[in-house]
């Protein structure tokens, strides 16, 4: 049939071939004729085949390849459902030989305009790692790429992919970790499983815990308005990191999922990351789960169960939702058993007892042992109520029930060991019973009480042991144990009585089939009757009748919570395969810069970059209002509030700059709408009814919501003042915009000013409340003697020196301040000094020097004059005019010159390396002349050359510089590692060839003699 | 992730295999036949069992287990979500997911599963975006597809795949343009022998079917919406509408779903509307006495339908003969089930049942209680009070019809009894009974402290 040329009838083959499959029955052998027809325009009989062929082309491989030119040929087809299909098809194909095809089929796919491929491209990941685990770089890279996508149906995927993949790769979410957060209500529902799961272990990496007292750390985000709160309290829990905090909000709505699995995910989120007065949000959810089908209640239970041991509070006042029902199946039934054990207080003990007397009358045994078993928890547990129950378990001991019997002796037992309230009744009480009690393990319980208090029933003692002697052979090994050992501390205690008995019991003992018994009988018969040549023990009462610890009565699920939450190890408490432990929390959280987003690439347009702020100073100006400083004039009137407020911009930074993400093509313009919009829709309460406003509202007013009121009245107007006062560089910008593609800008209203201001005020009075920034240092080191630029030769008379003051021109801070001396070595007076002609390559700028008047015959004039050279060393060169000569200078900066101090921490200066690796990184090898010997000395070089500051370093033999380049604030890293005589100069720069030429001249300038 | 898929009915037969990754040989059933052989009751069955190598999940549904072959650590729960969401998608396409229509089906059933998981993993789950994937069978489609030979199987990708709104299809179009919802309660109580109630919460959910054209927007409110105390979304809902009013904003999928579903918990006093008087009695040697009436109690005027009384009976009880005024009693002597249908309650002459008890020869008094399993179903009342407000449509032009229905039914509703002995009462409840008098009275000192 699946030859014929009717579809009809080849569909109506495939179509018992797949029943057949469906039923387990092998149809292999018909993989040729099914082959074929995997070019079938009819799309069923496509379909089918597929099916056909992803089960059966691992037993043939040479006859699946076939097949494999029909789907690249569909990968390419226009229609999304096929490419995707095809894909799909492909990389189920376990044929190891096609792996390279299936790798560039999922690098093309993962590229490809449809979500849904790309969707499919993610899945096919894990295929193709299980099937070839070498190209796992390659996949790495693949999956990267995915986790970076936008689009809510792939996301999820990305994140399984990655699960599979390399879920030890924690650097690749980082850049990830907040959109996965705002995304996350919107992603699907088992992406949603996979991705709460994931940020968990995520978050434990990350955070600190949020439960421990400490004392306030200095770099809070919101220290500003707790400050006060602070004073009062040396300790308090730590407030979150704002990161932990998004994502415990953004989980939060998740609770109300209709998919118990992204309830219980949300759960365990809670349980392992919140801080302890909030994990209580879970319970009410979890409980309604409780009322689910079987399945979902007993792994609900078994996780509650673990909750409860630890967090009683939280279900306590829901205690009576775990009544037992008799309809529950038996292992719901023991579960419920165990959590209102666990739930059990004082409060609610009375009601708990009258509930289990009534599963005691209950018709399943062994749910009645369990009760038994869980009253004695309780007796135990809780003080007030062990009389009682003692009692209620004794009037047990009558009832007809011999497993219910039998049971109540052994907790009666464990109960007793713990409590020495009348003992005697109790015990007197059970030796009577011990004629009806049939089960070995009450039986041995007896015999071991009555040997244990022994002295306290010291009448009976002797009697019950010559009834069991009498009985002994048809007992019970366990009974037998028991029977040896009573028969020894009787002996011990009472040996006027019971000696024969004891030797008989022990001869019996002696010739018994097991030989535990023996080997137990003869330990005993040589303690208690030693022979001659073994030495006596001197007191075998101590041996025997040592005082023993009362066992702990505890819940079964008491360490399960080892495990993390709801995960399959956890319901089965053994290690399942490929469980991941649950890290704990680092003691110091690692540096949280890690999650700012970088974009991937940007433009060297010299325009746009005159314009546009690098991101590391983007990043800086989330904690660092840069905006007010853009003329000197305004930064002293402007400091005062843009200090106050540094903590609002940053606070809010981190929900907005997510957002925007999620719109990456919105251009400039637009952008700079969208953010007087919002400012403006802040004060007023949002009303918009789309979905999108509605997270964007919300996600800002949920934390911020007190705060921003405040500061919102003092954000705009300032905005509004320097945009003003700006106006043409803010021209300027909007020409620039075209050339800046996508960039994520932060969008809190420093970061979105910045790139008008093309300055960066240094004043110090705007520390940075965060020690992870950058901090505008005053050099390390200033030369003081100028250099000669022009000698008198050439200048004709006029000699011109040159130093670099390395502090920043008035006029811009991107402008390297250079002073000039002006030395009339001619006979005569000359006029006044003025720059005159100035023709500058692009992106370098001058600013004047006012004139000086005049030169006379043998002085010394200084002028100080800023030139932005924009970050490159080419040379300015621009005319002088003194009096009427014209003196020609070019002015070529030296490479460390265009650079400025910044100091910031080590964790942060590291992780900022980290981020400038590769292409970035220059390095150089110098050899310090025998002159050179300790890190000053090198320091010193180090400044001579480079206006950096010294970054605290934590291996003395590692120093470590920061700074920036002066326009485009560019970070340069040096770092410098001795190995005496040996140098390695590394410095990371994004800027290739400042930090080449850098890394050169500290090398000279180490080599130096 | 989900490796295989074992459909087993409940003789241990292997209804369908499914595998995603390289196939598992079907012996890996045999852990779970022996497990299934040892559990007393097929719910009994742990829901993970693990075996060598590999773990098995199970989902119990009309006596047929899906049983999914996990490899690696995966969250339980998403397993079992994943195979309650198969069956749901099975009884959406053929009516009810039954062992002879899987059987019948096994075609389209394959297909389906193919379709909603990929390597394991849930690929596409919506019912309504499978159902443009994969054309559900109905009569009209299954003759023009036998005549033209066309396919269940569609070629384009669903829109809905891709829109921010998964879950509905694109272009509906109904002549008839209605939306009817159906709040349903269930109550769960233990009703204590003397009439107390010692638990009680109420379980609701709202039922839709939403036939309406084009993509509307609907807002639901109710007049008292506090009362929910844990609620929980279909995805449509837009949970932050909620937060902020206490509305229900969604744009539907088409067709039946659940919309939302809540829990009013215990800390409210929940009414319960039906009450059962029972009084048994055994004689040592010669068997007893039963006697149960029923009666609503809070109904707010409502009559009490459908109600069914369940007991199973203590092992030593061996026949019951029965009298009664209103319905069918029976009693199954083999598992001891006295099952009682009475029907519709009329509050002017209350249904009573009295008859006599036999115990086995020699048998002594059981000592274990027997409890009432009650059913029943109240219309037209939310047994919580809830009431819906309003419902607003936007986005579409036509005026859609619109209905409300409330049901009250019971859940796991049970009446524990005492069985009163004439010479002996059990020793065992009498102590703790005394023992918790005392203990209560110290509780009490306690508090007033």
């Amino acid at each position: 049939m699946l030859d014929s040329n009717k579809d009809g009838l080849k569909l109506e083959a495939m179509k018992r071939i797949i029943t057949m499959i469906a039923k387990g029955r092998d149809p292999s052998h018909l993989f040729p004729a099914v082959v074929k027809n995997v070019v079938s325009k009819n799309i069923e009989v496509k379909k089918l085949v597929y099916v056909y062929l992803v089960r059966y082309a691992e037993e043939q491989q040479d006859l699946a390849l076939l097949s494999i030119s029909t789907f690249q040929r569909a990968l390419k087809d226009p229609n999304q459902l096929i490419r995707a299909s095809a894909l799909r098809v492909l990389s189920s194909i376990r044929v190891p030989v096609i792996a390279p095809i299936v790798m560039l089929a999922i690098k093309e796919s993962a590229a490809d305009m449809s979500p849904y491929v790309r969707k499919t491209a993610a899945h096919s990941i894990p295929k193709l790692y299980s099937l070839d685990p070498e190209q796992k770089d390659e996949l790495v890279a693949v999956i990267e790429k995915l986790l970076m996508d936008k689009a809510t149906l792939v996301i999820g995927s990305a994140v399984m992919a990655f699960e599979q993949v390399c879920p030890e790769r924690t650097d690749l979410i980082h850049k990830n970790y907040r959109k996965l957060c705002n995304l996350i209500v919107d992603v699907e529902e088992w992406g949603q499983v996979l991705i709460l799961n994931m940020l968990t272990r995520y978050a434990r990496t990350q955070f600190v815990d949020p439960n421990t007292k400490q004392p306030v750390p200095e770099k809070e985000f919101y220290e500003e308005e707790e400050e006060d709160e602070a004073t009062d309290e040396p300790t308090r829990p730590r407030s979150l990191d704002a990161d932990h905090r998004l994502l415990l909000r953004n989980a939060k709505p998740l609770l109300q999922s209709r998919n118990s699995a992204v309830v219980m995910a949300v759960a365990q989120l809670y349980y392992h990351l919140a801080p302890k007065n909030e994990v209580g949000t879970v319970a009410r959810p979890l409980l309604r789960l409780v009322r689910s089908q079987r399945e979902i209640q007993s792994v609900v239970l078994t996780t509650i169960a673990s909750m409860s041991v630890k967090r009683k509070d939280m279900f306590e006042p829901h205690f009576k939702s775990f009544f037992i029902h008799t309809v529950d199946p038996l292992p719901v039934k023991l579960m419920k058993l165990d959590i209102l054990t666990n739930l059990a207080g004082e409060s609610n003990i009375s009601l708990l007892l009258r509930e289990f007397q009534v599963y005691i009358a209950s018709q399943d045994s062994k749910f009645v042992a369990a009760t038994i078993q869980a009253i004695g928890r309780c007796a135990s547990n809780i003080k007030e109520v062990t009389s009682t129950c003692l009692a209620g378990l004794v009037a047990l001991l009558s009832n007809k029930d011999e497993a219910i019997v039998a049971e109540s002796v052994v907790v009666i037992k464990n109960l007793l060991q713990s409590q020495s309230a009348d003992q005697e009744a109790i015990i007197t009480k059970m030796i009577k019973l011990i004629d009806h009690v049939i089960v070995p393990v009450a039986r041995a319980s007896i015999l071991w009480l009555i040997g244990e208090y022994c002295d306290k029933v010291a009448k009976y003692g002797p009697d019950v042991l010559r009834q069991m002697a009498k009985s002994f052979t048809n007992e019970e090994d366990l009974v037998k144990l028991q029977i040896v050992n009573l028969a020894a501390k009787l002996f011990v205690t009472n040996p006027k009585q019971t000696t024969l008995l004891c030797q008989y019991v022990l001869n019996l003992a002696k010739y018994d089939i097991s030989y535990d018994i023996r080997d137990r009988a003869r330990l005993i018969r040589n303690i208690l009757f030693p022979s001659e040549n073994i030495k006596a023990i001197k007191n075998p009462k101590k041996i025997f009748l040592a005082p023993k610890p009362a066992p702990i009565l505890e819940s079964k699920y008491k360490d399960r919570d080892t495990f993390q939450l709801g995960s399959l190890s956890h319901f089965l408490n053994i290690r399942a395969n490929g469980y991941r432990d649950l890290p704990d929390f680092p003691e110091v959280a690692p540096d949280s810069t890690v999650r700012n987003v970088e974009p991937p690439s940007r433009p060297t347009s010299v325009n746009a970059e005159r314009v546009s702020v690098s991101y590391a100073q983007e990043e800086k100006s989330k904690r660092k209002p840069t905006f007010y400083s853009s003329s000197s004039e305004e930064e002293e009137v402007d400091g005062e509030e843009s200090k106050s407020e540094t903590s609002e911009t940053v606070t809010e930074s981190d929900s907005e700059m997510s957002e925007l993400q999620s719109e990456p093509d919105q251009d400039l313009d637009k952008k700079s709408i969208s953010i007087q919009e919002k400012t403006a829709g802040k004060t007023a309460d949002s009303t918009e009814d789309s979905d999108s406003s509605e997270s964007e509202t919300s996600s800002e007013s949920e934390e911020d919501e007190i705060r921003p009121k405040a500061a919102q009245g003092t954000t705009s107007p300032p905005s509004a003042q320097t945009t003003k006062s700006n106006l043409d560089l803010l021209l300027d910008f909007d020409g620039a915009v075209p050339d800046i593609p996508t960039p994520i800008i932060t969008p809190t209203i420093g970061g979105f000013l910045t790139p008008i201001v093309p300055t960066v005020t240094t004043s110090s009075s705007l520390m940075s409340n965060s020690v992870d920034s950058i901090v505008m240092s005053s050099p390390a080191y200033v030369a003081n003697n100028p250099k000669e630029l022009i000698s008198r030769t050439a200048g004709n008379g006029i000699q011109v020196g040159i130093r670099f003051t390395r502090s920043p021109h008035l006029y811009s801070s991107t402008m390297a301040s250079i002073e000039l001396h002006f030395t009339n070595t001619t006979a005569e007076d000359l006029g006044e000094i003025k720059v005159a002609n100035k023709v500058l390559p692009v992106g370098m700028t001058i600013c004047d020097f006012p004139v000086v008047s005049s030169l006379p015959h043998g002085q010394t004039r200084t002028a100080l004059i800023g030139i932005d050279f924009g970050d490159s060393t080419q040379a300015a060169v621009f005319d002088i005019s003194i009096g009427d000569r014209i003196l020609k200078l070019s002015i070529k900066p030296p490479i460390g010159e265009i650079i400025r101090a910044v100091s910031m921490s080590e964790t942060y200066f590291l992780s900022q390396q980290v981020k400038l690796r590769g292409m970035q990184e220059s390095t150089a090898v110098a050899t310090l002349p025998p002159s050179v010997v300790d890190g000053h000395a090198i320091c010193r070089r180090v400044y001579e050359v480079a206006n950096v500051s010294p970054i605290p370093s934590s291996d003395p033999l590692v120093f470590r510089f920061g700074g920036q380049t002066l326009s485009s604030k560019t970070l340069v890293l040096i770092t410098l590692k001795t190995e005496a005589p040996k140098v390695t100069v590394i410095v990371n720069c994004e800027k290739i060839i400042i930090g080449q030429m850098l890394a050169n001249q500290v090398k000279e300038a180490l080599d130096k003699h | 992730m989900i490796e295989s898929i074992f459909l087993i009915n409940g003789l241990g037969d292997i209804v369908m295999e499914k595998h995603w990754a390289s196939a598992i040989p079907r012996s890996i059933c045999d852990y779970f036949f022996d497990v299934q052989k040892s559990a007393s009751r097929p719910e009994d069955v742990p829901p993970v069992i693990p075996v060598p190598h590999n773990y098995l999940i199970n989902l119990l549904r009309n006596n047929l287990f899906f049983v999914a072959v996990i490899s690696s650590e995966v969250p339980p729960l998403f397993v079992i979500e994943f195979l309650q969401r198969v069956v749901h998608i099975i009884e959406e396409y053929f009516g009810e997911c039954k062992e002879s229509i899987i059987k019948e089906q096994h075609v389209v059933v394959y297909e389906l599963l193919d379709e909603m998981l990929d390597n394991g993993y849930p690929l596409a789950t919506e019912s309504n975006i499978l159902k443009e994937l994969i054309k559900p069978p109905n009569l009209f489609r299954t003759i023009t597809n036998t005549v033209t030979g066309k396919s269940n199987v569609s070629s384009i990708l669903p829109s809905g795949q891709l829109s921010n709104v998964p879950w509905r299809r694109a272009d509906v179009k109904y002549a008839n343009n209605e939306a009817y919802f159906d709040v349903v309660e269930e109550v769960d109580a233990i009703i204590d022998k003397m009439g107390g109630t010692v638990m009680a919460e109420i379980h609701g959910y709202i039922d839709c079917c939403i036939r309406l054209s084009g993509n509307p927007d609907l807002t639901l409110s109710f007049i008292n919406p506090r009362l929910c105390d844990d609620v929980s979304f279909h995805p449509c809902v837009r949970f932050k509408k909620w937060e902020a009013e206490r509305v229900l904003s969604f744009v539907p999928p088409d067709g039946n779903f659940t919309l939302m579903s809540y829990h009013v918990a215990s800390n409210n006093i929940v009414a319960i509307p039906i009450y059962v008087k029972h009084n048994i009695i055994f004689r040592e040697g010669t068997g007893g006495k039963m006697d149960l009436t029923v009666g609503p109690r809070t109904t707010m005027g409502k009559t009490v339908e459908n109600v069914v009384l369940e007991i199973t009976m203590p092992k030593s009880v061996l026949n019951c003969t029965l009298t009664v005024t209103q319905g069918r009693a029976s009693f199954d002597s083999v598992t001891r089930v006295l099952l009682w249908d009475i029907g519709k309650i009329d509050p002017t002459k209350l249904p009573g049942c009295k008859g006599s008890i036999a115990l086995q020869s020699g048998a002594t008094i059981p000592s274990s209680n027997p409890v009432i399993n009650v059913r029943f179903c109240v219309n037209q009342l939310a047994a919580s009070g809830l009431k819906v407000n309003r419902l607003d449509m936007y986005g579409e032009r036509y005026k859609p019809f619109k209905g409300v229905k409330y049901i009250t039914k019971a859940g796991q509703f049970q009446v524990r009894l005492t069985i009163v002995g004439t010479t002996t009462v059990t020793a065992a409840a009498a102590t703790f009974d005394c023992d918790y008098d005392r203990l209560g009275l110290i509780a009490s000192a306690t508090t007033c402290d």
